[in-house]
C-alpha cells in the first residue's frame, strides 16, 4: 500500500472485500472494474459515513466522488475539514 | 453478549400486542375477504404515530429505533399482512426522504409523513420491469421549469390511498427518483384488483401521462434513482417485510397451538400426534431463528454498520421462506378447515407467499446474498 495515507488504506481493505484477488489501486476506476450494484453503493456509503464520521448527503452524490480510493478519500477529507490527500 | 430485549422494549411490544389484538386481528379476515382497509384502522395507526415511525424527532417524528421498529411491524404483521404493508410502504418513502431528501424536502415531507397526514406509495414496478428494475420504461424528460413524466407503473402498493409516490423513472437512460403527488396533472391511479395475497393492500395501477412535476420533485441526483435512492427504501423494505414474515410464522403458531389442543382425532387432540408435534417444532424453531436473525439486523442498522445491509437480506431471504413452510403446514394441520374461510391460515399462506416476491424475490436473494457474505458473526 505504498503511498497511501490512513484513510486510503481502511478505504482500499473495505473495497478490497468486493474486489478480491485484486489489488486495487488508489486511481483505478472502480466503476470500470465491474461489480458496482447497488448493494455495493449503500454499503460504501455506510462505510464511510461509519469510518470516518462524516455523512454523505445527496449533494455528494456524483460518481466522481466514489470513482477510486482517492476520490472517496478526497471525498471524506472535504467532508471532514482535513487536508485534501496528495 | 446479552440477548434479550431491554424492559423498555418489552414494555413497548406489549403495547403493540394490545394494539393488535384490539384493534386488527379481530377484523383482519373480513378486510381479506372486503379487499379494503377501512378509514378507522389506518387513523388508529396515525393516532399511535405508528406510521412513520422511524423520522427522527429533530424531523417532527417519535425516532423509533430498528428495533421498536421490528417488535411494531412483527405484532401488526401477525394481526394483517395487509396492514403491515402499509407500514412497509410508507416507512421505506420516509426512510428514502430522510436518506436522501435534500433539507427543503425533508422539511416538506418528513414531519407529514411522520404524522401520517400523507401516505407515501414506491412506484417501482411496471408490467415489463420486477425484478430488474433499471430497466423500468417510465421516462422523465427535463422541462426546465420541472420534470414530465410519462409511463405506467404496477403493483403500487396502498396506491388506492397514498398521496406521495417515489417513482423511478429514466431521465436520458439513468434511473432517477422523484416523488410525485397525487394531484399532479397527468397521474391517473386505478385500483389493481384481482390480487390474492396481502389482499386488503389496496394495490393501484399508475398512469403518467404527460405527468408535470415541479423541480424540486427529484429526490437526490439523476442516475442515483435505483443504486441510491430506492436501494435505501428496499433495504428499510426488506427489513420491514422480514420481521412481517416473522409475524405471519407467529401467527400460524398461534392457529395451530389452538387448533392441535381442540382438534381430537383417533381419541386423542392433534398435538399428541407424534408427526403434527414434529410440524409444530419446526414452525417454533423457524420463527425464533428468523427472528433472531432480524434482531441482529436491526440492530447492525441501529449501528449503522455497512454490514447491516447483507444481514438484512439474509433475514429476509430467511424469514419469507420460513413464513411460506410455516403457513403450508399450519393449512395441513387444519386438514379441510385450513382451506376455509373460517379459518386464518389460509390467508397466512397468501400473505407469506407476497413475501417471497416483493423487496428482492427469494431467487434474487438467492444469486445476490453469496457476493456479500464477508461479515463474522
Ligand atoms: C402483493 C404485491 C405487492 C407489491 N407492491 C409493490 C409496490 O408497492 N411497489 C412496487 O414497485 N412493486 C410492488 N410489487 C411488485 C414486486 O416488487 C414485484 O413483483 C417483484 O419485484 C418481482 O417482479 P415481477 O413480479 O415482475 O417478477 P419477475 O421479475 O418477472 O420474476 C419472475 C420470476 O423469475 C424470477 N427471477 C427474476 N430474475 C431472476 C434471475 N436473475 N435469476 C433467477 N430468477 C429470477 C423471480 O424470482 C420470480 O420468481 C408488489 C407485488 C405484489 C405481489
Amino acid at each position: 500500500m505504498d503511498g497511501m495515507d490512513a484513510t486510503q488504506i481502511k478505504i482500499k481493505e473495505f473495497l478490497s472485500r468486493f474486489f478480491k484477488s485484486h489489488d486495487l489501486q488508489p486511481d483505478e476506476d472502480i466503476f470500470a472494474l465491474g461489480f458496482v450494484n447497488s448493494l455495493l453503493a449503500m454499503q460504501l456509503v455506510a462505510f464511510v459515513e461509519k469510518e470516518f464520521g462524516i455523512q454523505v448527503e445527496d449533494a455528494d452524490l456524483d460518481l466522481d466522488n466514489f470513482r477510486s480510493i482517492r476520490a472517496i478519500s478526497s471525498l471524506v477529507a472535504r467532508k471532514t475539514g482535513a487536508p485534501a490527500p496528495a | 453478549m446479552k440477548l434479550e430485549l431491554t424492559a423498555a422494549q418489552r414494555a413497548a411490544r406489549a403495547e403493540f400486542r394490545a394494539f393488535a389484538a384490539a384493534e386488527i386481528l379481530p377484523h383482519a379476515g373480513r378486510w381479506d375477504r372486503e379487499a379494503a382497509l377501512p378509514r378507522t384502522v389506518i387513523d388508529a395507526l396515525r393516532e399511535r404515530r405508528y406510521l412513520g415511525s422511524n423520522v427522527p424527532v429533530e424531523h417532527g417524528g417519535v425516532g423509533r429505533d430498528m428495533i421498536d421498529y421490528g417488535l411494531l411491524t412483527e405484532e401488526i404483521a401477525r394481526g394483517c399482512s395487509s396492514v403491515r404493508s402499509l407500514l412497509t410502504v410508507h416507512d421505506m418513502v420516509a426512510h428514502a426522504v430522510l436518506r436522501w431528501g435534500s433539507p427543503a424536502q425533508r422539511q416538506r415531507w418528513l414531519p407529514a409523513l411522520a404524522r401520517g397526514e400523507v401516505l407515501a406509495a414506491l412506484a417501482l414496478s411496471e408490467p415489463n420491469a420486477g425484478s430488474d428494475a433499471k430497466s423500468v420504461e417510465t421516462i422523465a424528460v427535463d422541462a426546465g421549469d420541472g420534470w414530465v413524466l410519462d409511463g405506467r407503473k404496477k403493483w403500487t402498493t396502498f396506491g388506492q390511498l397514498a398521496g406521495l409516490f417515489l417513482v423511478l423513472a429514466q431521465c436520458d437512460g439513468q434511473p432517477t427518483a422523484f416523488l410525485v403527488e397525487r394531484e399532479s396533472p397527468g397521474l391517473a391511479v386505478r385500483p389493481l384488483q384481482g390480487v390474492w395475497g396481502t389482499r386488503a393492500s389496496m394495490l393501484a395501477e399508475l398512469t403518467f401521462a404527460g405527468c408535470r412535476v415541479p423541480r424540486e420533485s427529484l429526490l437526490g441526483r439523476i442516475g442515483f434513482g435505483l443504486s441510491h435512492v430506492v436501494a435505501a427504501a428496499l433495504e428499510h423494505g426488506r427489513y420491514s417485510v422480514a420481521w412481517g414474515a416473522v409475524g405471519i410464522g407467529q401467527a400460524c403458531l398461534d392457529a395451530c397451538r389452538r387448533y392441535t389442543a381442540e382438534r381430537r382425532q383417533f381419541g386423542v387432540p392433534l398435538a399428541d400426534h407424534q408427526l403434527i408435534r414434529r410440524m409444530l417444532t419446526d414452525m417454533i424453531v423457524d420463527v425464533r431463528a428468523a427472528r433472531l436473525l432480524c434482531l441482529r439486523a436491526g440492530w447492525l442498522r441501529d449501528q449503522r454498520d455497512p454490514g447491516a445491509f447483507m444481514e438484512t437480506m439474509a433475514a429476509k431471504y430467511f424469514a419469507s421462506t420460513m413464513a411460506v413452510r410455516a403457513a403450508n403446514d399450519a393449512v395441513q394441520i387444519h386438514g379441510a378447515n385450513g382451506v376455509s374461510d373460517d379459518y386464518p391460515v389460509g390467508r397466512y399462506l397468501r400473505d407469506a407467499k407476497v413475501t417471497e416476491i416483493i423487496e428482492g424475490s427469494t431467487q434474487i436473494q438467492q444469486i445476490t446474498l453469496p457476493l456479500f457474505d464477508f461479515q463474522e458473526l
